[in-house]
């Protein structure tokens, strides 16, 4: 115990300042009810739904929860059910054989929902496009409100995209 | 034919790894496999070709069935002709029982069927084409899209008294990939697991042909994203053997610093997780900071937190001053000093250890009998390791020393990956000590039309395989690369068997298999 004790006292705190929305991530403000997102506050519960990636994208999701970007500690978290998601943070390519868990997962997120795309996959088909098997970007089966380019994006990059969600989802 | 006879017999593949390629018929097929695996070798690969087109002497044998086998001189590949008008191939998952859904792929995708074998199911398809349509067949345009259908595919039911299913998945509670796990059980001990995967696939063979290898570069990167060293690398290699390229010594020793570098910043994740799963959040938060430490420095150094597109044919897109190898020696000593603490402590808390010890148990007959493979197969008995028993530049200089364990299970991965990291450590030292200096970039030069290349390069999972067939104007006729994962998802069902259910997601993260890298 004394040596746990010594070694979080030695590493002290790493966390660091979250970054600044970006407006130019907005893929369109989708009219969400104000009244609603005011009960919700700034806390934001969040679904990964991996819909066919390469991992790369979900090793920086990962890393959104280590001390330095520490997203809990900015009152978000990742959530195990769509049930009790605000946002789905959703990476792609769109496989086809993802294409039906990726709707139900939605279908299953209450509104009001926000999906952030993650990683150039996610935006455009990226690498992988669309073919037999593949149906490319996320909007391509899902509703977008923001998308976030990268190959992986940078953790602060998705954080990012996520604050940027959650400021349009304030403003309407 | 004789196995030992074949470096005589057989065609050495030119380029760095030791591989020999021979043509032969379904007997001598079967005989080769029964004989390696007498001699304790195993299989690393299973693939398919569509050959219309390729060779107008033979009309009658349009595809071709590939299998690659790990022999005491080296890699064995084995090329058998396949008649399209029967399009049928020998069954060897007697022999090597992973090759089961490697076989239920070819028929997949293209149509093969496994004469003898007692599972017929389909594996990569689902329902976005029907089981007569095989989409690597080169008559099989890549962009067609056929109606989607219900899967329906058949579990293996477990009945008795008391037992019942837990459906898990695709969409899994955590930051996972996506596939699905049948638990039957009884109270909640495991009687038996049935994983269902392919939810990823999304063509990546099919998009590898008529790319140019140049092309290509990018693609292997992305097979399986927290891989990407180990099949740009294996990938290079296979390119530079169709194209009689020899890389600059100083880019094959940077290619190795970057393959360390992605072995140890994969397991101080998995160690974090591992911490994490068994209720100990300190480990979690701990190893992530180091972890996250690494990335950056990688991301300074060779602009790429996880070094994608580092490694490409004919050398690599990076290189290190003098300041750059300090900065990584002081990241070193940061980790291994750190690592050092953490491991004491990890060795030192019951509660964890009580979670890790005996829990998800392959012994070291069952992980042969199975094939088990890389880092997992490591700690149950497996002394396989490519960098250290078939080592190529600069690994033939820098005397790897293997970690094993017997035990197989949670604590034993835990401790592999606590040794591998310190190994790591002491390479990417001896490395830094010894790069050569040279050019880090030489050209290809043109493919040979017909030519096999393979690459073979031992990954912080186990060893990553790619098998370039070489096309026209130096374009990618057909491209396999293999994940160890294929090797040891089947493993994890006999790790889980008789264990509590709430311990399944700890023995899943201890081997922390590919779905991408599978699911193709």
């Amino acid at each position: 115990m004394e040596q746990i004790l010594k070694q979080i006292f030695r590493t002290g705190i790493k966390t660091e300042a979250p970054p600044q929305p970006d407006d130019a991530l907005r893929r369109e403000v989708r009219q969400i009810n104000e009244q609603i997102l005011r009960q919700v506050g700034r806390a934001l519960a969040i679904r990964h739904v991996d819909a066919g990636s390469c991992n790369g994208c979900e090793l920086e999701i990962h890393c959104l929860n280590n001390a330095y970007y520490n997203i809990e500690g900015l009152g978000m978290r990742f959530v195990a059910s769509p049930r009790h998601a605000d946002m789905l943070l959703v990476t792609g390519p769109v496989s086809r054989h993802m294409e039906e868990a990726l709707k139900r997962t939605w279908d299953a997120t209450p509104d009001p929902k926000l999906v952030v795309a993650l990683g150039d996959c996610g935006c455009d088909g990226g690498i992988f496009g669309e073919n037999y098997a593949s149906r490319g970007e996320i909007a391509n089966v899902i509703p977008v409100d923001v998308t976030v380019p990268g190959c992986p994006p940078t953790p602060t990059e998705i954080l990012q995209g996520i604050l940027t969600a959650v400021s349009m989802r304030n403003e309407s | 034919m004789k196995l030992d006879e074949f470096p005589a017999t057989f065609n050495k593949l030119p380029g760095a790894i030791p591989a020999w390629h021979g043509i032969v018929n379904a007997d001598d097929l079967r005989e080769l496999c029964e004989q390696a695996q007498h001699g304790g070798g195993k299989l690393i690969a299973l693939w398919g070709s569509d050959e219309t087109g390729r060779d107008e002497s033979d009309e009658h044998d349009h595809y071709a069935l590939h299998v690659a086998l790990a022999t005491a001189p080296g890699m064995l590949v084995l090329t058998m002709p396949v008649d399209h008008e029967r399009p049928a191939i020998p069954d060897i998952s007697d022999l090597f029982p992973a090759a089961n859904r490697m076989q239920r792929t070819m028929r997949d995708l293209y149509g093969l069927h496994s004469i003898g074998a007692d599972d017929h199911r389909k594996w990569l398809r689902h329902g976005a084409w029907p089981g007569s349509v095989h989409p690597l067949r080169k008559s099989f345009d890549a962009n067609t899209i056929c109606e989607t259908s219900a899967d329906d595919y058949p579990f293996v039911p477990v009945s008795g008294n008391g037992v019942h299913e837990i459906p898990v998945g695709p969409v899994h509670a955590g930051t996972i990939e996506p596939g699905h796990f049948r638990f039957s059980i009884v109270g909640e001990r495991v009687l038996r697991l049935e994983e269902r995967l392919g939810y990823k696939h999304k063509g990546i063979e099919k998009r590898f042909e008529g790319m140019t290898l140049e092309q290509g570069t990018k693609l292997a990167g992305r097979v399986s994203g927290d891989t990407t060293v180990a099949y740009a690398w294996a990938y290079a290699q296979a390119v530079e053997s169709v194209s009689g390229c020899t890389p600059p010594e100083r880019a094959l020793w940077l290619r190795a610093l970057l393959l360390e570098l992605e072995r140890i910043h994969n397991h101080l994740g998995d160690l974090g997780y591992l911490g994490n799963d068994a209720g100990f959040a300190f480990g979690h938060s701990q190893f992530w900071i180091l972890k996250e430490d690494l990335l950056r420095m990688n991301a300074a150094l060779f602009g790429h937190r996880y070094l994608m597109d580092c490694v490409v044919p004919g050398g690599v897109n990076c290189d290190l001053d003098n300041a750059a190898m300090l900065r990584i020696a002081d990241m070193l000593r940061h980790i291994e000093r750190e690592t050092a603490v953490l491991k004491d402590i990890y060795d030192d808390h019951a509660g964890m250890q009580d979670r890790f010890l005996t829990t998800g148990r392959v012994a070291p007959e069952l992980a042969a009998q199975l094939g088990l493979t890389g880092m997992a197969g490591r700690a149950s008995g497996q002394a396989w390791d490519a960098r250290a028993q078939f080592p190529c530049m600069p690994y033939d200089k820098l005397d790897v020393h293997m970690a094993t364990h017997r035990n197989g299970d949670v604590a034993a991965r835990v401790i592999v990956r606590f040794e591998e990291v310190f190994e790591s450590i002491r390479l990417i030292r001896g490395i830094l000590e010894r790069l050569p200096a040279s050019d880090t970039m030489v050209e290809t030069g043109n493919a040979e039309e017909g030519a096999l290349g393979i690459g073979w390069v031992e990954g912080w999972r186990g060893e990553v395989m790619v098998a370039l067939h070489a096309g026209r104007d130096n374009r990618i006729q057909r491209l396999h690369p293999h994940d160890p994962s294929w090797q040891n998802w089947p493993a994890l069902e006999y790790a889980i068997m008789d264990n509590i259910v709430p311990d399944f997601p700890l023995i899943n993260k201890s081997f922390n298999l590919s779905y991408s890298g599978v699911d193709l």
